[in-house]
């Protein structure tokens, strides 16, 4: 009796890590297919640029689009914080659809990779989420802020900004976005943000582009950070854009926080770079049920409550912000830069099309733009 | 490396220690216990999170 019962709850308890276990699988090992577009010239990975990188978890695919005339490089990062979807959906909008006329386009739909493969440990997000196409949708992983434990622990008591000696959050050592311009024998992610430099060196980057997303409550949201040397060309897109579209800042990057993309990449390559945030109420610490409804609807009761109370740095009602309007201001933004940046450099121009904009992104939604992978000639399709 | 070694050596044996207080026990209570508290061990042990 005393065995039967103890094999009964031994079979149980297998049955929730078999749960368990199938949800932390799909967070960590979910392949996610990228359709290489019409200019997509060649696939290299992040490892081509710095040795030790290659064969780890950051390894990341790096997508060249390329025109047929010469011009100038942009470097555009998705998934720094993977847990803030726009970006990543982005660059696959940009793989998939770009067609470049002039200059090339570098893109990285999954930065810090590591990040992606793992969830915030008793965040209850959900694994995956899923963007609905004409031919059944496509599943992304969730991911996180930090890179996964799994490929770099431990964490210090206190984070040493490399080489600023800046005192940071002790988890931040794994965030990629604090970890610029990173460092050779430093940890995993301290070396994907030194294969990144390289990656800016090599290739002659022009400008950087870091797309994120942000919580209401956070003051930096809706805007565009911008090193000092691009404020001009963050000025212009953020006039034209507020006028014509949907209302955008800009802010000049500190000097005094170390470690950030929008700092470091100006500081130690000759790239301008910029970071986009776009409003993500998933992200808010008010919110309530943290499931892939509100990460792609971005609808929430309690953070509209917040907002009636003015602790919110940006606007939000009944209908939220989805993922189109998300994705759709990045789209825009990144366009309206390439435009800015075409104009002022002739010889160094940028001129892309293919890429809906914000209103075409609403009407249409994210899932018009995402191949079907099952459709494609199976050499353009790559996985992150 | 040697620190992650250790980790999973710890691991491992916490995962022996309650595998054995479970073949021990008497109480359904606390086998019901010893098992929801073996399951994040066990995943860890298998790398899944």
């Amino acid at each position: 009796m005393n065995a039967l019962r103890k094999s009964v709850i031994v079979a149980l308890g297998l049955v929730l890590a078999a749960f368990a276990g199938a949800s932390f699988h799909a967070s960590r090992f979910l392949k996610e297919p990228v359709v290489a577009g019409p200019s997509v010239a060649r696939v290299a990975t992040l490892g081509e640029y710095f040795a030790p990188i290659k064969g780890t978890a950051n390894d990341a695919n790096v997508f060249f689009l390329e025109g047929a005339k010469p011009g100038g490089t942009v470097l555009v990062l998705g998934g720094t914080h993977p847990e803030e979807p726009a970006g990543r959906l982005t660059t696959w909008i940009l793989a998939e659809n770009a067609v470049l006329d002039q200059g090339r386009i570098i893109v990285l739909n999954s930065t810090n990779r590591s990040a992606s493969t793992v969830t915030r440990p008793s965040g209850a997000y959900p694994a995956t989420y899923t963007i609905k196409t004409d031919w059944g949708g496509q599943t992304f992983r969730m991911g996180d802020r930090w890179s996964n434990p799994l490929d770099q622990w431990p964490d210090p008591e206190v984070y040493i900004h490399y080489p600023s000696k800046q005192n940071l959050a002790y988890m931040d050592i794994r965030n990629l976005n604090r970890d610029w311009p990173g460092r050779p024998g430093g940890t995993l992610t301290e070396q994907t943000c030194y294969a990144l430099i390289q990656l800016i060196n090599k290739e002659a980057v022009d400008i950087v582009i870091d797309l994120h997303e942000a919580e209401l409550q956070y003051p930096v949201i809706s805007t565009i950070v911008v090193h000092p040397k691009g404020l001009d060309i963050a000025a212009m897109a953020s006039m034209t854009l507020s006028d014509e579209e949907f209302k955008i800042g800009m802010e000049k990057s500190p000097a005094e926080l170390r470690g950030l993309s929008h700092r470091e990449i100006g500081d130690f390559t000759k790239a301008v770079p910029l970071l986009f945030e776009s409003p993500e109420p998933f992200l808010d610490a008010t919110r309530g049920r943290t499931d892939a409804r509100l990460l792609l609807e971005g609808k929430d009761d309690f953070v509209v409550r917040a907002g009636k109370r003015g602790l919110l740095f940006e606007k939000i009602d009944e209908k939220g912000w989805p993922i189109d309007v998300r994705v759709g201001r990045h789209c825009s933004t990144l366009i309206e830069v390439l435009s800015v940046w075409s104009g002022d450099h002739a010889d160094k121009a940028v001129v892309m099309s293919g890429v809906p904009k914000y209103a075409e992104m609403i009407q249409k939604g994210v899932g018009a733009f995402l191949h079907d992978p099952a459709k494609a000639d199976p050499k353009k399709v790559f996985f992150e | 490396m040697i620190i992650t070694w250790l980790y999973y050596l710890i691991v491992a044996y916490v995962v022996v220690l309650m595998v054995w207080n479970l073949i021990r026990s008497r109480k359904w209570q606390e086998e019901v216990l010893y098992v929801v508290v073996l399951l994040p061990f066990v995943l860890r042990l298998l790398r899944l999170k």
